[in-house]
C-alpha cells in the first residue's frame, strides 16, 4: 500500500507551507513570506464567511496536512460544487486522487504539466493559505489612513505582499475593517516604473471611473472578457508618479475572465484583479472620483488613534499655509514650500515669482478649506497626500476647486512638494 | 481520441476477467459461446448464450457472459443493465462490479466507476484487478482535475505529453491481461486440481468453483491481501519440485530484472520463451519492438523484485508472483506481477507475464 507514503509527502508539503509560514518550502516554491506584522488583533479567519471558497480550500489543505484525505476530498468537492472554475481547487483534487493511484511528491503532481502553470497555482495555494491564517485587522487600521472626508464612505487598501485588498468603511471619521479579498497583482510584481513592465504601482490613488460589464463589452468588445464582471480605473500615474517619470496607463481594479474563479497571485499586466464575486461585492462601495485606493507593499497596522499626532501636525501646517496665504505676506506663504517643489509646470522659483506678482495686486484674500483627506504615502512615512476643497476669494478673483498637495516632512516640518488640481 | 482506445482496452480486459472464472465448467452451450467469443464470433456466441438463458433465465454465469458479449457488441447501456442486475442479486461477487466500473469508465463516468470498484473491493479486499482498475480510475480522475486546473489547450504540446503519460498509467505497457484469475491459482494448494491451462486462455486456471455463481468466494480464502507486502522469504512450493528448482527460478527472475534495469534489451528478451504468450496476442516481433523501445529509452530504470513466491504445477512449470517496483526517470509504478515460467533445458524461461496476482 502506497497511501501512507503519500500521506507523508503531500501532508509534509502542505504542513510546511501552511503551518510554518515564515520558513521557505520546496513544495510551494521558496519565495519568503513576510511574517505577519506585529500583533493584528481580531479573530482569525474573520472574513471566512465572505470568502467561503477560500476558507474551504484552506480547510482542505489543512486536512491534507493532517493526513485526513477523505475529509480533504469531501471539502474540495464542496468548493468545486460552489465554484466549478476554481482551478486551484481542481489541482488539489487532482493531487488527492492521484495520490491514490501512485505516490506524489507535493502540490501539483500533474505529470508533464507546464511548470509555470503549476508554479502559479502553488503560489495561489500559498497566498490563500497565508490569507486564511491571517488574523483580521479588527480595530486596527493601516497607518496610511490619516483622515477621510465625510463623503468618502469607504477606502480600499491593497497589500500587494499579501495579495489582499482590504475594505474599510468610514465610521464617523474612523476607518473600520469590513472585509478583505484575495487579489491578483502584476505578473512582475510591484513598483511600476514604465509602460508595459507588468508591475503594479505602489501609491495613493483614487477610483476615476466605473466600467460595468455592459460598458466593457460596448467599448472593448470580446477582448474585455479579461476584466470579468467590471472594472474601476484608478488615476495611475498620479502626480507623484509623473514627477518621478513613471509611465504607463490603464491600471484598473477589475474582475477575472469568466472561465476561471480566480487568477494566480501574480498574473495581471499591473492591474489589481479580484474574483468576479468579490469585484461585485466591492462595486457596491465604490464612489467614482471619491474612493481612495492605496496600494502598498506591506501594511503597517496601527491603532485607530495612532494617526492622531501625524494628522494634527499636518492639519496645523495646512492651517498655517492657508492663513499665510490670506495674510498676503508672500514670503511667509512661500516658506511652506519645499525647495524640491514642483507644480508639474513650475519649479519653486517660477512658482514664487508668480505668487509674488499675483498677490501684490490684491487688497484681500480669503481661503476656505473643507473636506480634507490625508494619506501617508506607501513606503514613505515622510510624504503625505492631502486633498481638499478650496474656496478662494480675493479682491479681484474667486474660484472653487478640489486641490491636492503632497507634503513632505523635512527636518520635522511639513513642506509642500507638489500642488495642483485634484 | 486516445481515451476511447484506452477505454476499449479496459473493456477487453473485462472480457478476460469475466471469462475466466465463471465459464469454465459450464454446459456445452456456454462453453461453445465462450469459444465463439474467443474466435471473435460475437453474434453467434450471443445466440448460444441466449439459448442457454432461455431455459435458465436467472443463471448468473450465462448472464455474466451475456454482459461481456453486449460489451463486445458495443452496447454499453444494455451491458450496464446486465451487470447492475448481477450486482444486485449477487452483491458478494466482485466481477460484475469490476465490469460495471470498466463500462462506466469507458463512458467517462469515473465517479460511478470508482464506487463500483470500491464495492468490488469491499466484497473482496484482495481483488487485485479491482485495485488496479481503481488506481487507474483515480489517475484518470486526477487527470481530469488537472486538466481543469491547468486549462490545458488540447493543442498544447505539454498538455499532450501529460495526457499521454497518464494514459500510460492507464493502459500501462506491462499490464495487459488483468487476469483476475491468475491470483486464484497461485497459492492454491495442490488439492484443488489447479490446472494452469496455459496454452488456451490467459491463465484461466482457477478451478471453476463448484457453486460457479460465486467465483469470488473461491478466490478469497487463498489470497491473503496480495497488495500488502508479501513475505520476505520466498515460499517453497508445496508442489513436487526440488528446492534447487525454486532457487533457479528466483535467480532467473532476478537476472531478468537486472537486465531490464541495465537497459540490456537482448539480455532481457533472452528470458522469454520462444512460445511466450504476448500480452495482447500481438506478433512476437511487434511485442519485442515495443519492449525494446521501452527498455532502451529511459535514461535510468530500476526494477526491483520483492517478496517473490514460487509454486510449481509440475516440475517443468513454475508460477512466480512478486511485487514489481518499477522506477525510471519518467515513470514510477509498483504492481503485483505473475510470471509463468517453463523449464527449457537448464534454464527457466518466461512463458506468460501478467500484472496482478
Amino acid at each position: 500500500m502506497t497511501r501512507p507514503l503519500i500521506a507523508c509527502t503531500l501532508a509534509a508539503a502542505i504542513a510546511a507551507a501552511a503551518l510554518t509560514p515564515s520558513s521557505t518550502t520546496l513544495a510551494l516554491g521558496n519565495r519568503p513570506l513576510s511574517s505577519a506584522t506585529g500583533g493584528l488583533l481580531g479573530s482569525p479567519g474573520g472574513s471566512s464567511a465572505l470568502n467561503a471558497p477560500e476558507a474551504l480550500l484552506a480547510q482542505t489543505l489543512i486536512a491534507i496536512a493532517g493526513a485526513q484525505f477523505d475529509i480533504a476530498l469531501a471539502e474540495i468537492d464542496k468548493v468545486l460544487n460552489q465554484h466549478p472554475n476554481f482551478r486551484l481547487a481542481h489541482l488539489v483534487k487532482g493531487d488527492l486522487l492521484m495520490a491514490r493511484a501512485r505516490p506524489i511528491s507535493g502540490i501539483g503532481a500533474a505529470p508533464g504539466a507546464p511548470a509555470d502553470r503549476i508554479a502559479d497555482l502553488r503560489e495561489e495555494a500559498r497566498a490563500r493559505l497565508v490569507r486564511h491564517q491571517q488574523e483580521r485587522p479588527v480595530n486596527r487600521v493601516p497607518s496610511n489612513l490619516l483622515q477621510l472626508t465625510p463623503d468618502q464612505k469607504h477606502v480600499f487598501v491593497v497589500d500587494a505582499s499579501k495579495y489582499t485588498l482590504y475594505v474599510f468603511e468610514n465610521d464617523n471619521g474612523t476607518p473600520r475593517y469590513v472585509a478583505d479579498y484575495y487579489a491578483t497583482i502584476g505578473r512582475n510584481g510591484i513598483e511600476k516604473l514604465r509602460e508595459g513592465d507588468k508591475k503594479t504601482p505602489l501609491g495613493v490613488y483614487h477610483v476615476t471611473g466605473n466600467l460595468p460589464r455592459e460598458q466593457l463589452t460596448r467599448t472593448y468588445g470580446s477582448l474585455s472578457e479579461l476584466y470579468g464582471d467590471g472594472a474601476f480605473p484608478i488615476n495611475y500615474p498620479n502626480e507623484w508618479d509623473r514627477r518621478r517619470g513613471r509611465t504607463g496607463h490603464g491600471i484598473w481594479l477589475h474582475g477575472v475572465p469568466f472561465d476561471t474563479y480566480s487568477r494566480p497571485p501574480q498574473a495581471s499586466d499591473g492591474c489589481v484583479a479580484l474574483t468576479n464575486e468579490d469585484l461585485l461585492a466591492i462595486s457596491r462601495r465604490v464612489q467614482v472620483g471619491v474612493t481612495p485606493v492605496i496600494i502598498a507593499q506591506g501594511v503597517d497596522w496601527v491603532d485607530a488613534d495612532a494617526a492622531k499626532s501625524t494628522r494634527e501636525s499636518l492639519q496645523r501646517s495646512l492651517d498655517e499655509w492657508r492663513r499665510d496665504w490670506e495674510s498676503r505676506d508672500t514670503e511667509r506663504y512661500l516658506r511652506h514650500y519645499s525647495r524640491e517643489f514642483s507644480s508639474g509646470k513650475q519649479d519653486l522659483a517660477a512658482w514664487s515669482q508668480q505668487k509674488r506678482s499675483v498677490n501684490a495686486g490684491k487688497s484681500w484674500i480669503k481661503v476656505g478649506i473643507d473636506g480634507v483627506s490625508m494619506f501617508l504615502y506607501p513606503g514613505n512615512d515622510n510624504l503625505a497626500v492631502v486633498t481638499f476643497s478650496q474656496d478662494y476669494a480675493s479682491s479681484n478673483i474667486s474660484n472653487k476647486m478640489r486641490k491636492r498637495q503632497y507634503w513632505q516632512r523635512e527636518n520635522g516640518h511639513w513642506r509642500i512638494v507638489h500642488e495642483g488640481a485634484a | 481520441m486516445t481515451f476511447k482506445s484506452a477505454a476499449a482496452r479496459l473493456a477487453a480486459i473485462a472480457v478476460c476477467i469475466g471469462l475466466a472464472a465463471p465459464v469454465l465448467a459450464q454446459g456445452d452451450e456456454l462453453q461453445e459461446a465462450q469459444q465463439l467469443l474467443k474466435q471473435g464470433q460475437t453474434d453467434r456466441a450471443m445466440e448460444r448464450v441466449e439459448q442457454y438463458l432461455k431455459s435458465r433465465p436467472k443463471d448468473a454465469r450465462g448472464r455474466f457472459l451475456r454482459g461481456i458479449l453486449l460489451t463486445e457488441q458495443n452496447k454499453p447501456a444494455e451491458a450496464i443493465r446486465v451487470f447492475t442486475e448481477l450486482t444486485q442479486e449477487y452483491p458478494e461477487l466482485p466481477e460484475p462490479y469490476n465490469n460495471l466500473a470498466v463500462l462506466y469508465a469507458s463512458q467517462g463516468q469515473y465517479d460511478k466507476a470508482r464506487s463500483s470498484l470500491e464495492m468490488a473491493i469491499r466484497t473482496h479486499p484482495s481483488y487485485a484487478t479491482a485495485h488496479e482498475n481503481l488506481g487507474d480510475i483515480y489517475a484518470k480522475m486526477a487527470s481530469q482535475a488537472y486538466d481543469k486546473a491547468l486549462q490545458l489547450d488540447k493543442n498544447n504540446q505539454a498538455a499532450q505529453t501529460k495526457l499521454n503519460l497518464i494514459k500510460d498509467l492507464f493502459t500501462g505497457a506491462p499490464r495487459p491481461p488483468k487476469v483476475a484469475v491468475a491470483k486464484a491459482e497461485i497459492p492454491k494448494p495442490p488439492a484443488a486440481a489447479a490446472k494452469p491451462a496455459p496454452t488456451a486462455t490467459p491463465a484461466p486456471a482457477a478451478p471453476a468453483p463448484a457453486a460457479a455463481a460465486k467465483p469470488a468466494v473461491a478466490a478469497k480464502e487463498p489470497v491473503k491481501e496480495p497488495a500488502k507486502e508479501p513475505a520476505k522469504e520466498p515460499a517453497k512450493a508445496a508442489a513436487p519440485a526440488g528446492s534447487g528448482d525454486s532457487d533457479a527460478v528466483l535467480k532467473t527472475v532476478e537476472a531478468w530484472a537486472a537486465a531490464w534495469s541495465a537497459n540490456d534489451v537482448s539480455g532481457y528478451l533472452a528470458h522469454y520463451a520462444p512460445g511466450f504468450r504476448t500480452p495482447d496476442g500481438e506478433p512476437r516481433a511487434a511485442w519485442e519492438n515495443e519492449r525494446r523501445a521501452r527498455i532502451a529509452k529511459p535514461r535510468k530504470i530500476e526494477v526491483r523484485v520483492e517478496g517473490a513466491k514460487v509454486s510449481f504445477s509440475d516440475s517443468n512449470r513454475a508460477t512466480v508472483t512478486f511485487r514489481q517496483h518499477y522506477h525510471s526517470n519518467t515513470f514510477k509504478a509498483s504492481a503485483s506481477k505473475t510470471l509463468v515460467m517453463i523449464r527449457s533445458g537448464k534454464q527457466w524461461l518466461i512463458q506468460e507475464e501478467n500484472v496482478g496476482g
